[in-house]
């Protein structure tokens, strides 16, 4: 009798709470249950942001718009860039929608372990929805500034500037799939190091500026083989370079397009996120002591 | 009813003491160079016993070693200890805070827990958002919370402020909606710390008593951590005492309670026996209400008991007096073998007098107890010390209502009472 007992009693345990740790352990029927929680953090993201402004969501345009503006000033009037036929300023605005929502995936996931400790020490739920929605919810920003950007492209395509998207632009959603697992990837790694490290909080700051400049941002990197031809390898091998650069291509016609590139940006993308999975599951199991 | 639902197997928590900091990367470094050899993590060998008198030899320490114990369905378990036996590790662990350094816990049904009721409410968000946010942290669907909305509103009380943001409403306010979430929360397993029962008395008894609904109507299976004697006491069916991070003692609830108030630093107590002119005192307890030397509670039994040799027993004529201080030295009240016409002619040498108190009704607190030694024939004070021993009362169900009264505001002593309302 007690041995029957003990033998179906095995069977059904809903789960285990152990110290193992497998490497990667990726529960979607988990996620899959918390998934109005997912919903209402990102519900929480977008409202919250702006509350008490006046200006409300009108910062999501802003911010782009704007820097836009200063790059155009000081990159292509001062430092003389060339950007061919397309107009710079849509050519800058162009780079900084794509890289805004590398850039916010990147900085959003990496305080993930540090802001959220508060809630994290207290409750469980699957710890992957938090990087998660910080992923969907600059999904919906880069929504709103991807129509800002539209604006401008008909208002200069009506104004008779001669632009118009490649055959490319159906890549689209695999670019946007890249910029977020990297930044996903990259920023889960970096809030798993943080638990331990802080160090890693202020190379993030910094890090991040000079990553913009390394990336090809405010500038084509047909301009660094032309000027620098030494030094183009960083451009080649920077994942994000490549995805700036093919965002750019698509939608504007312009720039250095190799499909070595893209799948290099793929593969990177995809790499880097199965590690931050990885790492960021070793550390969700006891992060709350060290951090 | 009686299966199983959560088994703890070889429980173990590896604390690092001190600071990160350099030491850490090297330690981490080892560990990893050990894992790729396929070795055991060179650190969990080592490691003191979780006893926070002494200063630690190593940078480790063992929060918790090896616990066990299985939860049966319906059971309310309480987990008593001091402050750092190792309670609140053990519930981090518990609801998936953090992971054990060894052992497995399995379990049948869902875990909720409530570290802390409130969590994640966003200061921007109104009440009703709070409500789905919190409510889907605690691991509840936007379906079940739709379902509770009116009733968590009106449990909570703040009808009138429920679209307003959270950040504008008073503390009383936030705590009343958060715990109105928590009450509703329906897992298999609830865990529940005893900082539920922070707030104000009124909400403290609000919190018991859901408590005692969600255990005793519902059937629901409850782990409860606590240093709340009384609370334990009405709440649980069962229990486990933690001392430096082992179970020291399992049982039911009361063996439990005695067990752990007698462990509570009584430990300076009077060396006997205690001589005087006449004779010696070789012994006197304090006994709770199952016979233990131990802290007592209040509404319950309890004893005092005193061994005398008295060199010449047939010739006095015991009167012992006992008083109870408060520690401004105020008297609180008098316990004397005189007024009970109990005065002895001693028979023989070694005589015990033991006072039999039927229901302990001096308010919580900690009290000095003097002792008075009187022989009635030559009128003289063989023994008299003001302060001879500390006794502590602790709160408890006096009025066997369930409802606890805090320490505070209560005055010096509470008396059976009935009410009646015309």
């Amino acid at each position: 009798m007690n041995s029957t007992k003990t033998s179906s009693q095995d069977s059904d345990w809903l789960y285990e709470i152990k110290a193992e740790k497998k490497l990667l352990d990726f529960n979607f029927k988990e996620i899959w249950r918390y998934r109005d929680l997912l919903v209402l953090f990102v519900k929480r993201d977008i409202v919250t942001v702006y509350k008490q402004t006046i200006l409300g969501p009108l910062w999501f345009l802003i911010q782009p718009l704007f820097t836009s503006v200063i790059f155009t000033l000081v990159f292509n009037n001062v430092a003389n860039i060339q950007t061919g036929t397309v107009p710079s300023f849509l050519f800058n605005l162009a780079g900084i929608t794509a890289w805004t929502y590398f850039r916010e995936c990147l900085t959003g996931t990496s305080g993930t372990f540090t802001k959220n400790a508060g809630i994290f020490g207290k409750v469980y739920f699957p710890r992957v929805i938090m990087p998660m929605s910080v992923t969907i919810s600059n999904l919906l920003k880069l929504g709103i500034q991807l129509s800002i950007f539209a604006g401008f492209y008909i208002y200069f395509v009506a104004s008779g500037k001669d632009i118009s998207p490649n055959a490319n632009l159906v890549l689209f959603p695999a670019y946007v799939f890249i910029m977020g697992m990297t930044g996903l990837g990259l920023g889960m790694i970096l809030s798993s190091l943080t638990t331990k490290y802080r160090d890693f909080t202020v190379l993030i700051t910094f890090g991040v500026q000079l990553l913009m400049y390394i990336s090809a941002v405010p500038f084509p990197m047909s301009e660094i083989l032309e000027k620098k031809p030494e030094y183009f390898w960083v451009f080649k091998y920077n994942p994000i370079a490549q995805i700036i650069e093919g965002f750019r291509y698509m939608t504007l016609d312009t720039g250095l397009f190799t499909w070595w590139g893209f799948f290099y940006a793929l593969g990177f993308s995809l790499v880097v996120f199965f590690m931050g999975l990885a790492i960021f599951n070793r550390t969700e199991k006891s992060f709350i002591d060290t951090v | 009813m009686n299966n199983i639902i959560l088994t703890a197997q070889n429980i173990s928590k590896q604390y690092r003491l001190g600071v990160v900091g350099t030491g850490t990367l090297s330690h981490d470094l080892n560990r990893w160079w050990a894992s790729l050899r396929g070795k055991e993590d060179p650190y969990l060998k080592i490691g003191a016993e979780n006893d926070r008198s002494k200063k630690a030899e190593t940078d480790y320490v063992w929060a918790l070693r090896d616990i066990n114990f299985d939860v049966y369905d319906g059971d309310v378990l309480g987990i008593i200890g001091k402050n750092g036996a190792g309670k609140s590790t053990l519930l981090k662990i518990l609801s998936r805070v953090t992971s054990p350094t060894t052992g497995t816990i399995k379990t049948k049904g869902r875990i909720a827990s409530l570290l802390e009721v409130g969590t994640g409410f966003h200061p921007e968000l109104t009440g009703r958002e709070n409500i789905y946010l919190n409510g889907a942290i605690l691991g509840m669907t936007k379906a079940e919370i739709r379902e509770k909305e009116e009733e968590i509103i009106e449990f909570s009380g703040c009808q009138l402020y429920v679209d307003t943001p959270v950040k504008r409403y008073s503390s009383g306010m936030r705590v009343r909606l958060a715990f109105a979430v928590a009450a509703h929360l329906e897992p298999d397993i609830l865990v529940v710390d005893e900082v539920l029962a922070v707030g104000d008395a009124e909400f403290q008894k609000k919190a018991i008593g859901k408590m005692k609904d969600i255990s005793g109507n519902d059937g629901r299976t409850v782990l409860f951590v606590s240093h709340n004697m009384a609370a334990v006491k009405s709440l649980c069916t069962r229990g486990i005492v933690l001392e430096n991070g082992k179970i020291a003692f399992e049982g039911g609830t009361d063996d439990c309670v005695s067990y752990y108030l007698s462990k509570k630093d009584n430990d300076a107590t009077e060396t006997f026996p205690i001589k005087f002119d006449e004779g010696e005192i070789s012994k006197f307890v304090v006994l709770d209400f199952i016979g233990n030397n131990s802290n007592l509670l209040l509404g319950e039994r309890c004893s005092f008991e005193l061994n005398l040799r008295i060199k010449n027993p047939k010739s006095t004529r015991i009167n012992v007096r006992y008083q109870v201080f408060d520690k401004d030295e105020k008297l609180i009240t008098t316990l004397n073998t005189f007024h009970l016409n109990a005065n002895k002619v001693l028979e023989k040498f070694d005589q015990s007098f033991v006072c039999f108190i039927s229901k302990l009704k001096i308010s919580p607190g900690l009290y000095d107890l003097g002792i008075q030694i009187l022989d009635l024939n030559s009128k003289k004070v063989l023994y008299q010390n003001d302060v001879f021993s500390e006794v502590v009362v602790e709160s408890g169900d006096v009025f066997k209502t369930g409802k606890i009264p805090s320490k505070e505001n209560l005055g010096v002593f509470l008396s059976d009472q009935t009410w009646q309302i015309k």
